[in-house]
């Protein structure tokens, strides 16, 4: 079980942690000034709680490594994000969707996750729903005005969906990790987050008069097992770098 | 001109206490102008409420006009309870 | 400083026999220290300096953004990249709160904007230089935002109220940034290695001098000065704070570790102040002109993020529109 959970604790993580890292990217280049602490404002919010379950990891694997060693020693295939959220940003409407996507799902899982047996998990998972229910009303926001905008705004909505929806394949199914976890009252049911997930989706795309796809299907790729895309070793290597190039030093 | 709307921003600071102006931001629509508002005034736990108002709906009293509107009231003491003297065996009152 | 030769377009300063009456009653407000609003009446010489002074502010806190997001996604640490993030965000939250006073005065914050992309509108000649290791982030915490709040401290009692009153809510809330700052680097020197020490002293030779420049040429220099500081927008002369700030950095200098780059500073008993070498001031107006390191690619950021989120705007005036005009039917 502590094996089980200490996977999880990464996926939880390190999902949080390279999302966060990609607003990161936004620094500086938002779409309006008002955007700029929006965007930070999320993205410090969930490198806040990718701490809180590294800190948790780190304790759980009991081998000297701390969070930061968790955040900046290990390779891509020993990360274990969603595939989702180490996609490059692209424009707002590639940003926007993947946020959206993630939040739903993020809310989702938190919620169940704050009625853990395991009272360190709930507690983390309480302070994050509160984060996230916010994240998520702002994303909406954002793919109701993209998508029922203007032409040009619902043409680059059209555009972006696509581009990240097969990674959403990992947002709908579990694996036994999270099967063993749910039995033991560890974690919310993935089935239900599936569903409610689902349905968040086809709501808000339908006030913003955008398509659902079709629901996307397996592929060589998986987070949960350290095979991602080509996009995160580059995000690592800029992240890592410091500690990487200085193993010694003290920041 | 500015592509978003301007609002002016008031906040709550505690329960009890009035809404009190602390500045504008720009947004798209009102509820943007919340959510703006809370990023901008409210980031240090500094607000319980948010009121957002289109700077342009908002009527203000002319400086010109302080004197008429404003000293007329210096001279009503009656308007203020310590104008009224009564004994000390009426207590608190 | 943040905002640095601010044309007031005043050649001399007016006498007040030389005032029409309503010149006379503002200067005598002003005199008295009773703080000027927006509905006030203002001379139009005021309004406008003010709108230079003030959006060169937020010009500023917005451009400033840039060094350091040059680092937030290299932070070293989970810890550091939070702390690095709340303080970028809160510079962006500066430059709103500065244009927010700045509309105030009836200026229109796109244009002002425009006016930054254009190369028109000025900002502190500091952003323009590069950051090149992680030290730069402590430096530019410690000496940057450490100059900036010598100056932003005294201008809390500037005479324009929405501005004096955006200073209060800024300065609250910047005194995190300087210690923020000075701890990476006090952490570096403590704790790490010769390598990273290294860093750090390179770190504060490329920065010290654009610090020190930050606070403007020499009060004899600074043809506005005088006027600034009669409608009281300006409290204090660029040299005294200049001198302030020096005095101040060099005992957290030293306990660093770390040296000044300037052969010349030292102190002086006498006058109870640290001497201090000759400023390049040919670097500083050089910067100004738009020839530093860094200006081309501050100003084409900052154009460039703001072109190209045009259709997201768009979008959401858009939006609202449509939900509007769904809600009225």
């Amino acid at each position: 079980m502590n094996n089980d959970l200490i996977q999880y604790l990464l996926r939880l993580g390190d999902s949080a942690l390279i999302q966060g890292q990609r607003l990161c990217e936004w620094c500086g280049h938002a779409p309006a000034l008002e955007e700029e602490l929006a965007l930070m404002n999320v993205g410090l919010d969930l490198v806040g709680q990718a701490r809180n379950w590294l800190e948790y990891a780190a304790e759980l694997i009991n081998d000297g490594r701390d969070a930061d060693h968790l955040a900046f020693r290990r390779d891509e295939r020993s990360y274990r994000n969603l595939l989702l959220v180490e996609q490059p940003n692209g424009d707002f409407a590639v940003t926007m969707t993947k946020q959206f996507l993630y939040d739903a799902w993020h809310f989702q899982v938190l919620h169940g996750l704050s009625q853990s047996s395991d009272e360190r998990i709930a507690g983390i998972a309480a302070k994050g729903l509160k984060e996230v229910t916010y994240h998520l009303r702002r994303s909406s926001e954002w793919i109701e005005r993209l998508g029922d905008g203007t032409e040009e705004s619902h043409q680059r909505m059209l555009a972006a969906i696509p581009q990240v929806w097969r990674f959403t394949v990992e947002l709908v199914n579990s694996d036994e990790v999270e099967q063993r976890l749910h039995q033991a009252g560890i974690i919310g049911n993935p089935a239900e987050v599936a569903v409610a997930w689902q349905s968040k989706v086809a709501d808000i795309f339908a006030s913003a008069t955008l398509p659902v796809p079709a629901p996307a299907s397996h592929f060589y790729l998986s987070g949960r097992q350290g095979l991602h895309s080509e996009h995160l070793g580059l995000l690592l290597a800029e992240m890592q770098y410091l500690p990487r190039a200085y193993p010694d030093a003290t920041w | 001109m500015s592509e978003w709307t301007l609002f002016e921003v008031f906040v709550r600071s505690k329960h009890g206490l009035n809404h009190k102006h602390v500045g504008s931001v720009h947004a798209a629509d009102a509820a943007m102008a919340i959510e703006n508002a809370r990023e901008l005034y409210t980031r240090r736990s500094e607000g319980v409420s948010l009121w957002v108002v289109p700077s342009a709906l908002i009527t203000a009293s002319s400086p010109d006009e302080k004197d008429p509107l404003f000293d007329p009231s210096d001279d009503k003491v009656y308007r203020h309870a310590s104008f009224y003297e009564l004994p000390a065996e009426v207590g608190h009152m | 400083m943040y905002a640095q030769l601010v044309e007031t377009g005043v050649k001399r300063v007016k006498t007040l026999d030389e005032m029409s009456a309503q010149e006379r009653d503002f200067q005598e407000k002003i005199d008295a220290e009773i703080k000027i609003e927006a509905k006030n009446w203002m001379p139009d010489a005021y309004r406008q300096t003010l709108i230079r002074q003030i959006s060169q502010h937020a010009h500023s806190e917005i451009v400033g953004m840039l060094p350091e997001g040059n680092w937030v996604t290299r932070a070293p640490t989970l810890k550091r990249k939070l702390q690095l993030m709340a303080k970028i965000q809160d510079e962006a939250g500066h430059g709103l709160y500065l244009y927010s006073a700045m509309e105030t005065l009836g200026a229109d914050r796109d244009e002002e904007i425009a006016k930054l992309h254009s190369g028109r509108a000025k900002y502190s000649s500091i952003f323009n230089y590069p950051t090149l290791s992680w030290a730069d982030m402590g430096a530019v915490g410690w000496l940057v935002d450490g100059a900036a709040i010598v100056n932003q401290v005294v201008l809390q009692r500037t005479s324009y109220g929405p501005y004096a009153r955006a200073m209060v809510r800024i300065c609250k809330e910047e005194s995190f940034h300087q210690r923020q700052g000075y701890e990476i680097l006090l952490t570096m020197m403590r704790h790490g290695t010769q390598a990273q020490k290294d860093m750090v002293q390179d770190a504060i030779n490329r920065l010290w001098w654009p610090s020190l420049m930050m606070f403007g040429p020499s009060d004899e220099h600074s043809p506005n000065s005088a006027q600034s500081m009669a409608w009281k927008i300006k409290r204090q002369g660029n040299d005294e704070l200049r001198q302030r700030f020096v005095d101040q950095t060099i005992p957290q200098l030293e306990l660093l570790g770390c040296t000044a780059p300037d052969p010349d500073l030292k102190w002086n008993a006498e006058r109870g102040h640290y001497d201090f070498g000759e400023i390049q001031w040919e670097e500083f107006y050089e910067v100004l002109k738009g020839n530093g390191p860094c200006n081309q690619e501050r100003v084409a950021t900052r154009r460039k993020a703001i072109e190209d989120g045009a259709w997201v705007r768009a979008a959401a005036v858009a939006h609202a529109r449509k939900k509007q005009n769904k809600h009225a039917a």
